[in-house]
């Protein structure tokens, strides 16, 4: 199943999703298909001016162009995902989107798709740490 | 010798624009670069920046800015800039300026930027920040020598000027409309004013729009092709004879607007505006030509009414102008009227701009519009102290760069 992770930047629940049998909805993947398949140049993120005028779709013209940016890669792959993990206030180093508005948009969209979704706060202990991983695994598990 | 210019930034890779800032930079010679910070230094620097942001990219905005101000990365100068309309990043823009401008001498310039943004509309702030930079000991150059020209291609004129020994000899200007045309045109006025020949020019500089094609153009002549805004800020000191020191400069044109802070004549911080035509000698056109009145008219008028009595606010030029018909429609004076133009016009400027730089005393407004009486009445009642209007203060950009191309002599 295809499923969205949120940071979408990160590696650790990139690596999980993949590792339980499901394909990753990321921000790696998707700036990698612009790369391979698309052959967008525009470093560093090939985040065209096309797809910031499409962020449109999701956010109207007085939202900053940084906002609509983000949710013209990210906005399509939620649409298109089966399931979704989301992590409450990670460290900067777990991954993250880097604007508050656009994350909280993030989490607005997956929650109206209406998609099996889990929500974890950011582990601050190696025994929560366990309990993180080990939900995580469980909701990958059961996805069929 | 590549300048360094350290960007601090959040949304410039997500709103398609950063490959027009590295254009902008590469064009004048420049290289962006990012200090270097580690996750952790992040935590620590926005505990001791004492702001708080939401937004993790505005976090490392800040680590990024302490690590300018603690030395720990080398750069020539610094451009902060957010997203147009995040009213998070704009806290955090402004206040990472004053941190920068507090703890380092590092030229500072700050942009909101749309995902529109083209490399030409951060040429001139990137070129300024490099001029200041790379050509301090020209900027420290306090008379004329010779015999030169200046030549400063503006968005509403085209201005001339010749200067000998340190004066002004010739001096002309026309409404700009063909680049080269108007140049030449008010060149030869000049020239003739000053009894010279074209030949007789030893030097001569270009500012202004159409600074580069003018360098072209005249390449036999031309020393020095190079930004209005420090070339602007040379004029204006030799103008007001304020030298040394600290001064303000404003300068408020027919397309944006300049504030710049000097330091003995030296540009240290400057900002540059022109988000809508309100805030502009536009709007003031606009108002003249619905007074049917000329522009050069307009400030006598403004100085015989008073703006409290009419409502108009051009924050917006659209919406200004429909203030001005609905002022006029109920029966307002047009010295009224045009008094709450000029008003309109400084309160954009100190609401837009002024609040971007630390406002040094005193106050030199330059610029075409500085003929205009009531609206350097208006600057002075929203600033709270009139500003300094120097002689042929319209010829700012033409005298710096006769000044300034001198130096090359």
């Amino acid at each position: 199943m295809k499923v969205f992770i949120d940071p979408p930047n990160s590696l650790i629940l990139f690596d999980l999703v993949e590792r339980f049998g499901h394909e990753p909805l990321s921000t790696m993947a998707a700036l990698q298909e612009r790369i391979d398949n698309i052959e967008v140049d525009m470093p560093p993120m090939n985040v065209t001016l096309d797809d910031v005028v499409s962020g449109l779709k999701y956010a109207g013209i007085e939202v900053p162009s940084g906002v609509r940016g983000r949710l013209a890669v990210w906005g399509p792959m939620i649409e298109e995902a089966d399931a979704a993990i989301i992590v409450d206030d990670p460290p900067f180093s777990f991954g993250c989107v880097g604007c508050e508005r656009s994350e909280l948009m993030v989490k607005y969209l997956i929650k109206r798709r209406n998609i099996p979704a889990l929500r974890l706060t950011y582990p601050n202990s190696e025994e929560e740490g366990k309990a993180f991983v080990g939900k995580i695994k469980e909701f990958l598990e059961g996805l069929q | 010798m590549t300048i360094k210019i350290a960007q601090l930034s959040c949304g410039t890779e997500y709103s398609s624009v950063q490959y027009e800032i590295d254009k902008a930079a590469r064009s004048v010679g420049a290289k962006v670069v990012y200090p270097d910070v580690s996750a952790a230094d992040v935590e620590i620097a926005v505990e001791r920046f004492g702001f708080r942001p939401r937004s993790n990219q505005l976090k490392l905005m800040i680590a990024r800015a302490v690590q300018l101000a603690d030395g720990n990365y080398a750069a020539d100068a610094v451009f902060i800039t957010t997203c147009f309309r995040c009213a998070e990043a704009a806290l955090v823009r402004n206040e990472i300026r004053w941190f920068i401008q507090e703890n380092t001498n590092l030229p500072v310039v700050t942009y909101s930027f749309t995902e529109r943004l083209k490399a030409s509309q951060l040429l001139t702030r990137m070129e300024a920040l490099v001029t200041i930079v790379t050509r301090k000991e020209l900027l420290a150059r306090e008379r004329q020598a010779g015999i030169t020209a200046g030549l400063d291609s503006g968005s509403s004129t085209t201005k001339a000027v010749i200067m000998q020994d340190n004066k002004i000899i010739g001096k002309a200007w026309t409404p700009s409309h063909n680049v080269v045309e108007s140049a030449t045109h008010v060149l030869n006025e000049a020239l003739a004013q000053a009894g010279l020949e074209y030949k007789d020019i030893e030097a001569m500089g270009t500012t202004g729009y159409g600074r580069f094609t003018l360098g072209d153009h005249f390449k036999d002549k031309v020393k020095l092709i190079q930004e209005e805004l420090t070339v602007n800020s040379k004029g204006a000191v030799w103008l007001a004879d304020r030298q040394r020191g600290e001064a303000t400069i404003i300068d408020i044109g027919g397309m944006d607007n300049k504030a710049i802070t000097v330091r003995d004549g030296i540009p240290d911080n400057f900002t540059m505006g022109g988000v809508c035509a309100g805030a502009s000698g536009r709007f003031l056109e606009m108002t003249s030509r619905r007074l049917k009145i000329d522009v050069t008219q307009l400030g006598a008028l403004a100085d015989k009414g008073n703006w409290r009595n009419a409502k108009m606010n051009s924050y917006c030029s659209v919406f200004g102008i429909q203030d001005l018909v609905t002022t006029l429609g109920d029966g307002k004076s047009f010295e009224d009227v045009a008094a709450a133009a000029c008003h309109s016009v400084a309160e954009q400027v100190y609401e837009q701009q002024l609040q971007e730089i630390d406002v040094r005393r005193p106050i030199i407004q330059v610029g075409g519009t500085s003929l205009i009486s009531g609206l350097v009445t208006a600057v002075g009642e929203v600033l709270g102290e009139k500003p300094i209007v120097p002689a042929d203060s319209q010829f700012i950009g033409a005298v710096g760069g006769a000044l300034l191309s001198s130096g090359f002599l």
